[in-house]
């Protein structure tokens, strides 16, 4: 919000004289509202390994983040360029493996690796997309550039609060509705349909598509069952599908109704018992052997996720220069791979200074921040690390740019993250925006649900 | 509709609606021992109501002796006897939690709300000085759901099987208050046309919002005779048993499927001996053996819906 002399940039000096305007009190009275709304909704997601708060709120905070229209259309081509380059790396890994070939990134580093799926190589997917939705994390660093933090690929969440709060803010704030000019947001479960139903098999003239979720239980679970009901699609646990002669059905009132796409909310390691993990109670037998005789669709592909591993994330920008034959537009966040020597040299006499990352890991779990770390904390990664350095990645700690947000000592300056998300299908389309998400604790650069981080509405203007 | 979706509609119902009744017995309970405060009478009221709610046993387990504010609070809000209104509340939420999707906003934000509120009450206040309120609270959020339901939700199979719940659950829970107001009743007492204790057939009609529409019908004293022929006999009369049965059986009719022709003759039967049944014939056989015989069925025609539409594993 503010630039580096302490003044409000320019597209927030609106919003800065409503707040001035504004009585305190009303303020208070809102964020209250904003507590009751959500809870009544039971906008909620589950936090593993606590017992007391099995259900709890995304703390929302009520000071919107503000991209001008000029930020978001660069944003905008360089997703598209990201994701594109993204999905042709997919395909290539799973086909003739070209990139390997070239020698731009080791063979080993993608085949050794437990993302990948050998199960997928040779099938031919509809229009060649793998990630149908992708939600790449952004943070805005320094003098205003942004950065990808990493690609999500495999299944990406978060998209119903960017709904939810916008929502929240138009209900509680409609007249700051009047001195902005937001793009809106809320047409995200039509493009997504529309995006599903592009990447049915062939033939299929008007598919069936489901949203397969773990269940009740699973963190995530409101959002599965607010995007099943904006799409109007049914809403369905692996028990309710059945696979007959590598057909895929649900059962239903009126019997077996066949099944055309999946958009599958639970990771690839459960999706099919016969398949993948035996133990699996979540997903479907069968599923995959139906999937490879292209009888149904599973959206995000399986395998995706070698392509945002994030031992795979530091090779990105040359994808982009190989496949499309382009400069990246948006940059990555430099990065050591620590299965080189050099560069795990390099991190060991920096641990205070970087934050160092497990490739598999994911929700802010594993990783240490350096410079946040005690002299024991950092010693004991660097156990961890000397024990099996592949397993790990360092980056710097940027000088992340802050938005206001009301914490209980009043408004105060918080780091946030951007993830917009990225549909591809027949075409790739986005909604202007995305999730914002904000450290709630003061110095912290950890944005995840999981880690006590909150969300924001992201406001992309409209001019 | 998906089987298991359909499975929780019913049950998110069900659960509602049980909840509802359980209220509404024990409201009429506590008028009653405003006007008759004898130990022992308070005393067998509330094992009697205990036992119809099939709760006798774990209570007695639990507690020993039963007393006004035990029974009162054991069926309200004991979280370890899953018969208890906060208990079908809990599960009528959890139901609704798992197809949140289905429902409109409106109606999951309802039954979310009263789980979230009925945290508002404190047990021991309830039970022992107001325990009113907190049975009017009970039933105007059954009532509550039951509108924006019925106002909101598109009428499709998921709101079939919704009602579904509703009437089944309704037509034996009628069927339970009838029952064990009739245990005190001598058989001979039951066929004769004296008004009886006035008292106890008012709060008996009023416990199933009957009273003023027994005036409305019969203009003329209470008595045993009418009070069941309403409860059991008249189609116009929202919670008797021909009525649910009327509408569980034309639900099964829309909603059928093709293993589903058995369970739908079954109601069908159900509601013909009710359509066409006169009340002095089933005194005659003797009111409680004609009401058990009724939840027999009912119970029976529930473990079909179960079997022809919904997930095996559904419990009671």
């Amino acid at each position: 919000m503010y630039a580096d002399d302490a003044t409000v940039r320019p597209h927030y000096s609106p919003y800065a004289e409503w707040l001035a305007e504004t009585p305190g009190d009303r303020i208070l009275e809102k964020r209250a509202e904003a507590d009751t709304l959500f809870r009544r909704a039971g906008i909620t997601f589950a936090v593993y390994g606590d017992e007391t708060g099995t259900e709890r709120l995304i703390p929302f905070d009520i000071v919107p983040r503000i991209i001008p229209a000029g930020e978001w259309s660069g944003l905008q081509r360089g997703l598209r360029q990201r994701v594109t380059a993204l999905n042709a790396f997919l395909h290539d890994v799973y086909h003739d493996q070209e990139i390997l070939k070239a020698g731009l990134i080791p063979p080993e580093q993608v085949l050794c690796n437990v993302q990948y799926r050998p199960e997928m190589q040779g099938l031919n997917l509809p229009m060649d997309v793998y990630a149908h939705i992708a939600g790449i994390d952004l943070v805005r660093a320094g003098a205003g550039e942004y950065y990808v933090l990493e690609d999500n690929l495999r299944v990406p969440s978060g998209v119903s609060y960017m709904l939810e709060d916008r929502k929240a803010m138009m209900r509680l704030f409609p007249e700051l509705f009047a001195r902005y000019s937001v793009a809106p947001v809320e047409h995200y479960p039509d493009l997504l349909l529309e995006t599903l139903r592009a990447v049915a098999p062939g033939g299929v003239r008007d598919p069936t598509v489901v949203l397969l979720t773990p269940g009740a239980h699973n963190s995530a679970y409101f959002e599965h069952a607010f995007l099943a009901q904006q799409m109007g699609i049914e809403l369905v646990e692996g028990q309710d599908l059945f696979v007959d002669d590598e057909v895929v059905y649900m059962r239903t009132t009126q019997g077996p109704q066949r099944v055309d796409v999946i958009y599958r909310r639970i990771d690839d390691d459960f999706l099919d018992p016969l398949a993948f993990r035996p133990d699996s109670m979540l997903g479907v037998p069968g599923l995959l052997a139906a999937y490879r005789a292209g009888r149904v669709a599973i959206s995000n592909a399986v395998g995706t996720g070698i392509a945002d591993d994030k031992s795979t994330y530091p090779y990105v920008p040359e994808m982009i220069r190989f496949y499309l034959g382009e400069e990246p537009i948006l940059a990555n966040v430099p990065t050591w791979i620590l299965r080189r020597p050099e560069d795990l040299a390099h991190v060991l006499a920096h641990l205070d200074e970087l934050v160092v990352k497990e490739v598999h890991g994911a929700g802010g779990y594993g990783m240490l921040i350096g410079p946040r770390a005690s002299r024991a904390e950092i010693e004991a990664f660097r156990e961890r690390i000397i024990a099996d350095p592949a397993r790990y990645i360092a980056q710097p700690t940027l000088a992340l740019s802050a938005c206001p947000t009301f914490v209980e000592s009043g408004l105060a300056p918080r780091h946030v993250d951007l993830r917009p998300f990225v549909l591809s299908g027949r075409d790739i389309v986005m909604v202007p925006g995305g999730l914002t998400r904000v450290a709630l604790r003061d110095g912290s650069l950890v944005v995840n649900s999981s880690q006590g981080g909150g969300t924001k509405d992201t406001w992309v203007l409209a001019c | 509709m998906l089987s298991r979706t359909a499975d929780h509609l019913y049950w998110m119902s069900r659960y509602t609606e049980r909840a509802e009744n359980l209220a509404r017995m024990l409201d009429v309970n506590c008028r009653m021992t405003l006007l008759r405060q004898e130990e022992d009478v308070v005393r067998r009221r509330w094992t009697s109501t205990l036992a119809t709610v099939g709760q006798l046993e774990p209570f007695l387990a639990a507690h020993g002796v039963v007393t006004q504010a035990s029974a009162i609070d054991w069926i309200s809000f004991e979280r370890s006897n899953p018969g208890s209104i906060d208990q079908c509340l809990d599960r009528a939420r959890d139901n609704a939690h798992a197809v949140r999707g289905t429902l409109t906003s409106e109606t999951w934000e309802t039954l979310n709300a009263t789980w979230l509120e009925i945290r508002r009450f404190r047990r021991d206040t309830v039970s022992s000085q107001a325990p009113g309120d907190f049975f009017e609270w009970v039933k105007f959020r059954s009532h509550l759901a039951r509108g924006v339901i019925q106002g909101t939700m598109l009428q499709d199979d998921a709101l079939e099987f919704t009602l579904l719940g509703t009437y089944l659950e309704r037509a034996d829970n009628t069927a339970r208050i009838l029952d064990a107001r009739f245990e005190f009743l001598a058989p001979e007492a039951a066929k004769s046309d004296d008004a009886g204790d006035y008292y106890e057939w008012s709060a008996l009609l009023r416990s199933v919002s009957a009273f003023e529409i027994y005036r409305k019908v019969y203009r003329d004293l209470i008595t045993p005779r009418r009070v069941a022929e309403l409860l059991i006999l008249r189609e116009a009369m929202p919670r008797s048993l021909r009525h649910c049965m009327s509408r569980v059986q034309q639900t099964l009719v829309r909603v059928a499927n093709l293993h589903s022709a058995e369970t739908q003759r079954r109601a069908g039967e159900i509601h013909a001996t009710l359509q066409y049944g006169r009340i002095e014939d089933a005194l005659e056989e003797g009111l409680r053996n004609y009401l058990s015989g009724f939840l027999e069925r009912t119970s029976d025609l529930g473990a079909r819906i179960a079997r022809d539409f919904l997930v095996s594993e559904a419990t009671a």
